[in-house]
């Protein structure tokens, strides 16, 4: 795991003197986070990434996992789709599952420590057995913005005991009786999906692909999922290829275990067929190198999505530099300022026009993909989340101070 | 110069956490709601904040208030108003947010028909700044020294010193011209600080700009 120093180059030296001031306040402070597993998905990437940087600080840090049965998960995974928006039928012996499950894991949790970050709705429930005097703080990574109102009544319940909640975006707010922070997901830059290639690498990589790089490329990192338009971006490059020199690139997962997501690859090839310039590639879940080099190797980004929860691969490619059109949509607009940092769109028409404009004036891409970088920098490492964490820590511990002297 | 040693200047900077008030506004009347209600921790939030985020970006004369209402509201004439409102000259928050109210009570009361909505998720949501103030490694006794520490402190740091400084007693000073004067008695520096003006430079550009007033004076002080 990368030390801490090691995020100078791309976190700056303030940043990195400033975690350390801080993390000095809360010197041998433990930190427990839960959650509900310990590889796969956003929350243990960036948990395995995070926790060895606490401990280089002198802090802490604890991780335990909710454990259940299928059944549990099952439910779970109903309360997520829920939180998202997605209707599902909840029955009273669902919740009751989830409150024995969660007893059951009250028995052999570790939960003592100073502060703790319970994530998602799984392990809300444990805020039952929280110690006396500890800080904890329900952190949650999900859009709430549509959620289903009595699964967000009966997490209610729990997460109003917290004494405090944090969300990733201002509009995933909910009327609570605990103060609400903000605090951004972050990509890591030393991750194999972020760190700098040589141009040897990335050409290196482009080849083994069969990925020819004389035009200026186009690209698309998403699944072939509707919400992420990939028939529209394709509608969108046809309508520019008689004005402009270029191919389009769109790469996803192969699908295989997804018949949505089948589906969609099918119609996004029948959409290719016969195009010389549009390219869809197939890449395994583990192409982390492969997707960092294809990014850096474009000329122009897109995340064409329709629906979107944060949307942090808009951030992932910023960090490359590269002028990055988006669609407004979910936390899209907290990683771009319109023309400044990137481009947002809400039509096929307008991510056309702008694909035309930016490859026609490259002087001007280059400085909206050098502000997007910067932006990142100042707002979406991983080196900013730990920050805001350790804040919050201080916060919580100071008893709710506006202000606070260090 | 009185001669007397000086009282080293010690940078510290500001970071902030960003608290979610679950208050929102999807128009003006809403807007101007939120405004009167709010607090220091709020004005600050979207008065402040914003100057620093954009730094790096070309200068942008603004506050979240006015960017929400010229950009999603679309009222263009009430934006150009409320980003003409200029942050840094005001000795408190609370005499900043009360600019704020006036001029949107004068537009509702010069526009008293019916006022656009944002569509859903365009809302303007109203955040609090949770203030931490943090030390830095960079510490100066002299001129020169200032010039390497104002090299390597952070945008954070600078802007502290130099706008938000003035928040705080002595009331409407930065902590730059403070210190040039009483430690050195210089007060061209402190003049020349007074007017610098956060919109017209991105922060960096500001750097530059307060390393090349410091350099100015150095032959002066040198040589007597």
């Amino acid at each position: 795991m990368a030390k801490i120093d090691e995020y100078l180059q791309a976190a700056g030296p303030s940043a990195i003197e400033e975690l350390k001031v801080i993390a000095s306040r809360l010197e041998g402070r433990t930190i427990l986070n839960v959650n509900s597993t310990a590889v796969g998905g956003g929350v243990a990437e960036i948990l395995s990434r995070m926790l060895p940087l606490m401990t280089e600080l002198g802090i802490k840090p604890r991780w335990e996992l909710i454990k259940g049965g299928e059944d549990f998960y099952a439910v779970t995974k109903k309360f997520h789709n829920a939180l998202h928006g997605a209707r599902q039928e909840l029955t009273a012996a669902d919740f009751q599952l989830y409150r024995d499950t969660l007893k059951a894991n009250m028995e052999t949790l570790d939960l003592d420590a100073d502060i703790a970050l319970i994530h998602d709705p799984q392990p809300a429930g444990l805020i039952d057995k929280k110690p006396a005097g500890a800080k904890w703080v329900w952190r949650c990574h999900i859009d709430l913005s549509n959620r289903q109102e009595d699964v967000w009544e009966f997490l209610r319940g729990y997460v109003s005991r917290y004494d405090a909640a944090v969300i990733s975006a201002p509009s995933f707010s909910q009327e609570l009786p605990v103060k609400q922070f903000q605090v951004p997901p972050s990509i890591d830059p030393l991750a194999d999906k972020n760190k700098e290639l040589s141009d040897a690498e990335v050409s290196d990589i482009m080849r083994r692909l069969e990925i020819p790089t004389d035009k200026p490329l186009i690209s698309q990192v998403s699944r072939f999922d509707r919400l992420k338009d990939p028939l529209g971006v394709i509608e969108a490059f046809k309508k520019i290829q008689p004005y402009v020199t270029a191919r389009l690139l769109l790469v996803g997962g192969s699908a295989d275990d997804d018949p949505e997501g089948s589906q969609v690859l099918a119609e996004v090839r029948a959409a290719a067929e016969g195009n010389p310039d549009i390219i869809v590639l197939c890449l395994p879940p583990t192409s982390n190198i492969e997707i960092n080099a294809i990014q850096r190797a474009s000329a122009i980004i897109l995340q064409k999505s329709l629906k979107e929860g944060f949307g942090l691969t808009v951030s992932e490619a910023l960090w490359k530099g590269k002028p990055v059109i988006a669609g407004a949509v979910g936390g899209i607009p907290l990683q771009i300022t319109h023309k400044y940092s990137g481009i947002l769109t809400r039509t096929v028409e307008g991510t056309a026009y702008w694909m035309k404009r930016l490859l026609h004036e490259p002087a001007y891409a280059r400085k909206l993909g050098e502000n997007g970088r910067e932006h990142v920098r100042e707002n979406f490492l991983l080196t900013r989340h730990l920050r805001d964490y350790l804040l919050l820590a201080l916060y919580l511990e100071s008893g709710g101070l506006d202000f606070i002297h260090l | 110069m009185n001669g007397k040693p000086a009282e080293p200047f010690k940078f510290r900077t500001r970071l902030t956490l960003t608290e979610v008030t679950g208050r929102r506004a999807l128009n003006i009347a809403e807007l101007l709601e939120g405004i009167k209600a709010a607090d220091d921790a709020v004005v600050y939030h979207h008065t402040h904040r914003f100057i620093k985020q954009s730094h790096h970006l070309v200068p942008e004369g603004a506050n979240d208030f006015a960017y929400w209402v010229t950009n999603t509201v679309q009222a263009d004439r009430l934006g150009e108003e409320l980003t003409s409102i200029d942050i840094v000259r005001y000795n408190s928050l609370a005499a900043l947010r009360d600019a704020f109210v006036r001029m949107l009570e004068r537009h509702l009361a010069e526009n008293p028909g019916p006022m656009r909505t944002v569509a859903p998720g365009r809302e303007f949501h109203f955040m609090r700044a949770i203030r931490f103030s943090l030390p830095t490694a960079c510490a100066a006794t002299d001129y020169e020294s200032f010039i390497d520490c104002l090299r390597n402190v952070s945008a954070s740091s600078l802007y502290l010193h130099v706008f938000e400084a003035r928040l705080r007693p002595p009331y409407g000073v930065d902590d730059f011209s403070h210190w040039f004067k009483t430690n050195f008695g210089d007060e061209a520096v402190g003049r020349e600080i007074s007017r610098l003006d956060p919109y017209s430079y991105t922060l960096e550009g500001l750097r530059r700009r307060i390393i090349g007033i410091i350099e100015r004076r150095l032959p002066e002080v040198l040589h007597g």
